[in-house]
């Protein structure tokens, strides 16, 4: 770590930020891990697997059902991790907050059973040109079923959504908005909080794909004015399978259940079922409880750093990345967008992705290749795939240093 | 020698840089579409076919330097086989890529091919080593629709 590192950091101590991620101090193919695929997923630090030992050694239950004290102390911790979620996106109540698989189920939750009744035939869904396959197939699925349109906003060659574009698209047909918050491919951060005004203008609800976004900035969803906002632990340094849905509780309140099950119901007899209140309706069968307390962990430890020091210290090392790899000879950076997380998708003349990637692994250097479940930002690029490096707050621009020697190592043995 | 340059040897850098029978087949009877969903890789492959056997083959398309070379080196093998000579080829290429670490494989059948035996070291790049062939395959069969790795 230079000097220079500590001081951009704002006070971050990325030295011991490092000793609480396990993972980081490992080797891999006999070199340091230069782990640079966060937007994959990122790596946990030792609260969260603390926690996810502690809820299984000393908490473990089934949620809002036993008597038992263990039932009590298990049902605590789970809701004590929806709580600390609702502050963390400063929602109004607990009952907006829906605890899912990840983004993907909460897109699909919104498109089933917001979207699939009210849509009717010639309507439509506006996405952007940016989505991942989360926020596209859904949407596909449903709007072919009920005869809607998928509707898209173009971009520019920068990688950010035409606006103005944006406002025409914005129809008396249109029945939902479902934009990215951070492209996962480009690094964009879209301006949410004018798309949801222009959108709510035409009394247009909006949802938002938070999850390159959460980890990343400060989400407020009353400041966004968000009707929902949907983002994975997994990618916010807590476990995989757990995710969350935030809903406002009107629209929620508005919904028919997405799954039937346990949990979900007030009472159930063959000729009638009640469902339950908010947010359980949404939560059919026995939930990832212990992930749900990993999440709550995570959304700890972030907090306790602060989302706006982690912004800034990901910026600094963003714009460290960025001049180092443009000076890279035949390599060129896709998405250039003027508001953008810390993302370097990039390619280089003459040399596949693929095998960027591969020379990268030998040198330990972990870093994504491919379309990156976004195929049709490829095909608005006319290019295949790219790599891509993408950055957390526990990298350092000495490893963004080794992914140039990696890079320069690549062009050397492949061109 | 490294592991990376066993990877990629020199020949398999030529045939990556110069792919031989590069471009499409005039008077084809057999075509196939290739792709690899997982890094975006896409073959077409023409065949001309004589008495069972196959006469000219040419591969058009993008892919990364494993799955170029190994279409051009492939092309270069199969030209003059019967097609059950390419399909045991197919078969060999196969067992050795995704044969155990210090497993032998049948060099001799293999011939030219050999020079991609260190491609069974990545498990994650053995699919484009074998998407030209499994596109070889289709064509041959002339399965319809485009051929995907997954």
């Amino acid at each position: 770590m230079t000097a220079h590192d500590r001081e951009t950091a704002g006070g971050l101590d990325v030295a011991r930020i490092r000793e609480e991620f396990p993972i980081l101090g490992s080797r891999v193919n006999g070199k340091p891990l230069v782990y640079l695929d966060n937007a994959a997923t990122s790596q946990k630090p030792q609260p969260v697997l603390d926690a996810l030992l502690h809820y299984y050694a000393e908490e473990n239950a089934n949620v809002h059902r036993g008597i038992h004290a263990l039932s009590a102390r298990a049902t605590e911790a789970y809701e004590g991790a929806r709580a600390k979620v609702r502050r963390f996106l400063n929602a109004r109540h607990d009952a907006e907050i829906v605890f899912v698989r990840g983004t993907t189920e909460a897109i699909n939750l919104v498109a089933s059973a917001y979207a699939r009744p009210r849509l009717r035939e010639g309507d439509e869904v506006l996405i952007s040109a940016m989505e991942h396959h989360s926020n596209i197939v859904p949407w596909q699925m449903v709007c072919r079923e009920r005869g809607a349109r998928l509707r898209v906003i173009p971009m520019n060659d920068a990688g950010e959504l035409d606006l103005e574009a944006y406002e025409r698209l914005l129809t008396p047909r249109t029945r939902l908005v479902s934009v990215v918050h951070v492209s996962n491919s480009l690094g964009t951060v879209n301006p949410v909080a004018r798309m949801v005004e222009l959108a709510h203008a035409r009394g247009v609800p909006v949802l938002v794909d938070g999850a390159q976004a959460a980890p990343h900035l400060r989400v407020d969803v009353q400041a966004l004015g968000v009707d929902f906002y949907a983002f994975s632990g997994h990618k916010l340094y807590g476990p995989t399978g757990i995710g969350v849905l935030y809903g406002r509780a009107e629209l929620l309140e508005e919904m028919e259940p997405y799954q039937g099950g346990g949990d979900m119901i007030k009472s159930v007899t063959f000729e009638r079922t009640l469902y339950n209140d908010l947010p359980y309706k949404f939560e059919a069968g026995t939930p990832h409880i212990a992930g749900a307390v990993g999440l709550g962990a995570a959304v700890d430890y972030v907090s306790r750093i602060g989302l706006e020091r982690i912004a800034a210290y990901e910026h600094g090392l963003l714009e460290y990345g960025t001049r180092r790899l443009s000076g890279i000879g035949g390599l060129r950076l896709v998405g250039t967008a003027r508001e953008k997380a810390a993302i370097l998708s990039f390619v280089l003349d003459g040399i596949h992705p693929h095998d960027v990637g591969t020379v990268l692994d030998a040198e330990g250097i972990a870093i994504r290749t491919g379309h990156h479940c976004t195929q049709p930002v490829m095909d608005r690029f006319q290019i295949p795939a790219t790599a891509r490096a993408s950055l957390a707050f526990y990298n350092t621009r000495e490893e963004i240093d080794a992914l140039v020697d990696g890079i320069y190592r690549a062009i050397e043995l492949l061109r | 020698m490294s592991e990376l340059q066993e990877l990629y040897q020199d020949i398999i850098l030529d045939h990556n840089r110069n792919p031989r029978n590069f471009g499409r087949l005039e008077g084809a009877d057999r075509t196939a579409d290739g792709y690899n969903p997982v890094c975006g890789d896409r073959i077409t492959l023409d065949l001309r076919l004589e008495d069972g056997r196959i006469r000219d083959v040419a591969f058009k398309g993008s892919g990364c330097a494993i799955s170029r070379a190994s279409a051009s080196l492939m092309t270069e093998a199969v030209k003059g086989l019967s097609q059950e000579q390419a399909e045991r080829l197919f078969h060999a290429f196969h067992a050795m890529l995704t044969r155990a670490p210090g497993e032998p494989f049948d060099a001799e059948e293999l011939g030219d091919l050999e020079v991609l035996s260190g491609v069974a070291e990545y498990p994650a790049r053995v699919k484009c080593a074998t998407l030209a062939w499994h596109t070889l395959h289709a064509a041959l069969k002339q399965e319809p629709g485009t051929v995907s790795t997954e």
